[in-house]
């Protein structure tokens, strides 16, 4: 590729009058993305996070998976050595590939916390700012009412009534994260609302629902987005703290907050049992907490 | 349009003056009446839904099928739904959330006597995370995109993104066992136990109170460490509201009005600015204590601090359901409780909130 066409490319992206809105669109991404390249934290994060999933991705090819619960007794408790280069836990499984697997898991509970939150945020704030009048007072008052419970004490109880494990853990969270994403919804729904393209839908005889999926929900899409980034560390923060208390992930599950927890035991002569898994919990959110930074001041630029 | 609003058209000065703060009372309580209502709906279907028998709870698996069917309609579960929700509601509302299954008391009871351990831990957190959150807050608006907003933003994102139960462990194993500059996990030591009565059930006011020195710096030891961490989360929080609302102020030309008349800029800054953001940050930090209360059951854990959040973790784990719903109710009560202090004061102190309503 030589820088002519390096040059036309950018030329093409960054055209004040782009000829089709595909061109349009792709210019407004490029242009986003110039404006984060230059934040340097958000840069750091947005590493940090592709890192993460990298390491999610590869970790079955590079080691065998049944090498995380691989126990070796007379291996345990070893500091770091060429062998295993963050020492072995108290039944002498590899730190380091257990750390591996555990963004797996931590990385899916993430994944499915969102598939579950988003939907059930949209779908309650766009009728809810779409319709308004009584349906908006009802879908926002049973919000508010959720908006008000106290999160990690309303996922432990959650999590004791259903048994431990990820399935519930992954709905112990979503039962207390979906609101603050329906209230996102609904303000941007009535920020369109009277909008004159949602005018000309409805004159061509679009439905109600139509005009919701295809008009308003795509407009909410980024700020749900960049909320759900900010969200990310809490949600892997409160992952791992149920982790931790034993109601998520069960043994023998590579999962961070259990890993930290099981190795409180040896804390004062083997630290790096317990430390290692917790730097990994807190990197991960520091990531996500610097990406998502970095995208709400592209995004808004007021906040900065 | 309700009666409180046409008393405000009549020319009657009392009614006038409250007739606002009495429909927004009004408004508020339907508001927290709903949330507790929703409140009390979680924990009951919570009840219902898990897999514990509550009638094999009481009666054992040896018992006959005789004794099963007694005691199940002893305890209402062949009433319809509604009808068994009605008595919990009500039972509820008089403060009784049932017997724990391990400690053989009333649940309030429990809830009464674990309750001071953690709000001792909290406030002493809440202030940690004040003093420190709001000057830093500040600082970091002043110096806006300067490296010291950049230190600021760092250090509380670090703060956003710390397991507190990882950091809990990490602080004990460095402060407590490799340096030795602070006490253990624990309240106090054991030889200090049970010497100063309760009056507040917060040891360090108790000490106090009875003039025991000893008692004091010793609680104030084992305090230090656990509510620094707690402090530190909060700090993240305020520090970064505080900065936002400070933002808000100084773009404000009164700002540029009272630097031209000749005001200091410490002054103009952390008297004038600072004294309009007051309003907005009783709301933040209301908002903090009630997170406090939440990472409480992390950090009790790690610092066996004989706490709410310790007692909701140990009956998780012997099946008690009763103490952990009871607990959940107390923690969403004051939950709800804190959401409502804050909407109180923002239009009590400031009046531009009022009118917006």
């Amino acid at each position: 590729m030589t820088d002519t066409t390096l040059i036309g490319w950018r030329g093409w992206l960054l055209d004040s009058a782009p000829a089709s809105r595909r061109q349009a669109r792709l210019g407004r991404w490029y242009r986003a993305w110039m404006a984060f390249r230059r934040n340097g934290l958000a840069m750091t994060g947005l590493a940090v996070v592709l890192a993460l999933v990298l390491m999610a991705l590869i970790a079955p090819l590079v080691t065998d998976p049944a090498s995380a619960n691989l126990q070796v007794l007379e291996d345990r408790l070893q500091p770091w050595s060429a062998q295993h280069w963050f020492g072995t836990d108290e039944l002498g499984r590899d730190i380091l590939v257990r750390v591996l697997f555990g963004a797996r898991i931590t990385l899916t509970i993430v994944a499915l916390v969102s598939l579950i939150v988003v939907p059930i945020g949209l779908g309650i704030g766009l009728p809810a700012g779409y319709f308004g009048g009584w349906i908006d007072a009802l879908l926002m008052r049973i919000t508010d009412i959720f908006l008000s419970f106290p999160r990690l004490v309303l996922a432990l109880a959650f999590a004791a009534a259903l048994g431990p494990g990820i399935e519930n853990a992954v709905i112990a969270i979503s039962l207390t994260t979906w609101p603050p994403y329906a209230r996102l919804a609904r303000a941007e729904t009535l920020t369109r609302r009277r909008a004159e393209f949602i005018e000309a839908a409805e004159l061509q005889g679009a439905s109600h629902l139509r005009i919701l999926l295809t008009q308003i929900m795509p407009l909410c899409l980024p700020s749900v987005i960049i909320r759900l980034t900010l969200d990310m560390a809490g949600i892997i923060l409160t992952a791992a703290g149920l982790g931790f208390l034993g109601l998520g992930a069960q043994p023998p599950a590579a999962e961070w907050g259990a890993m930290v927890s099981s190795g409180r035991q040896v804390l004062l002569d083997q630290w790096w049992v317990a430390t290692i898994p917790g730097i990994a919990i807190f990197v991960t959110s520091l990531g996500f907490n610097l990406l998502g930074d970095g995208l709400r001041d592209v995004a808004d630029s007021r906040s900065a | 349009m309700t009666a409180a609003a046409e008393a405000a058209h009549t020319s009657d000065g009392w009614a006038r003056r409250f007739a606002g703060p009495i429909r927004l009372a009004s408004r508020l309580l339907l508001s927290v009446g709903l949330t507790f209502l929703g409140l009390t709906c979680v924990t009951f279907f919570i009840g219902r839904v898990i897999p514990i028998d509550p009638v094999l709870a009481i009666v054992g698996d040896k018992a006959s099928l005789e004794t099963y069917n007694r005691v199940r309609i002893e305890i209402g579960l062949d009433q319809p739904i509604p009808v068994q929700y009605w008595r919990y509601l009500m039972k509820v509302l008089h403060g009784d959330f049932g017997i724990s299954v391990i400690t053989a008391h009333p649940v309030l009871e429990d809830l009464l006597r674990v309750f001071p351990a953690t709000i001792e831990l909290s406030i002493f957190s809440l202030i940690i995370g004040v003093i420190l959150g709001i000057p830093l807050g500040v600082v970091a608006a002043t110096h806006r995109g300067r490296w010291q907003d950049q230190v600021i933003r760092f250090v509380s994102l670090l703060g956003y993104s710390m397991p507190v139960f990882w950091l809990g462990l990490v602080g004990l194993l460095l402060f407590y066992a490799k340096l030795g500059w602070v006490e253990g996990p624990g309240r106090l030591d054991v030889a200090f136990d049970d010497i100063v009565p309760t009056v507040t059930g917060l040891i360090t006011i108790d000490s106090l109170i009875s003039g025991d020195d000893d008692v004091f710096w010793n609680a104030v030891s084992h305090l230090i460490l656990p509510s620094s961490i707690l402090g530190y989360l909060s700090l993240a929080y305020v520090a970064r509201m505080t900065r936002s609302f400070m933002l808000g102020q100084l773009k404000q030309e009164y700002i540029l009005a009272t630097l031209a008349k000749g005001l200091s800029p410490f002054r103009v800054v952390w008297v004038h600015a600072l004294g309009n953001v007051w309003v907005p940050l009783v709301t933040v930090i209301a908002l903090t204590f009630g997170s406090l209360l939440e990472g409480a059951v992390l950090t009790e854990t790690v610092f066996a601090w004989p706490g709410l959040g310790l007692y909701l973790k140990n009956s998780l784990f012997n099946a008690d359901l009763s103490a952990v719903l009871g607990g959940t109710m107390v923690v969403g009560v004051c939950y709800i409780a804190l959401n409502m202090l804050s909407d109180v004061i923002y239009p009590l102190v400031d009046p531009r909130a009022r009118e917006r309503r």
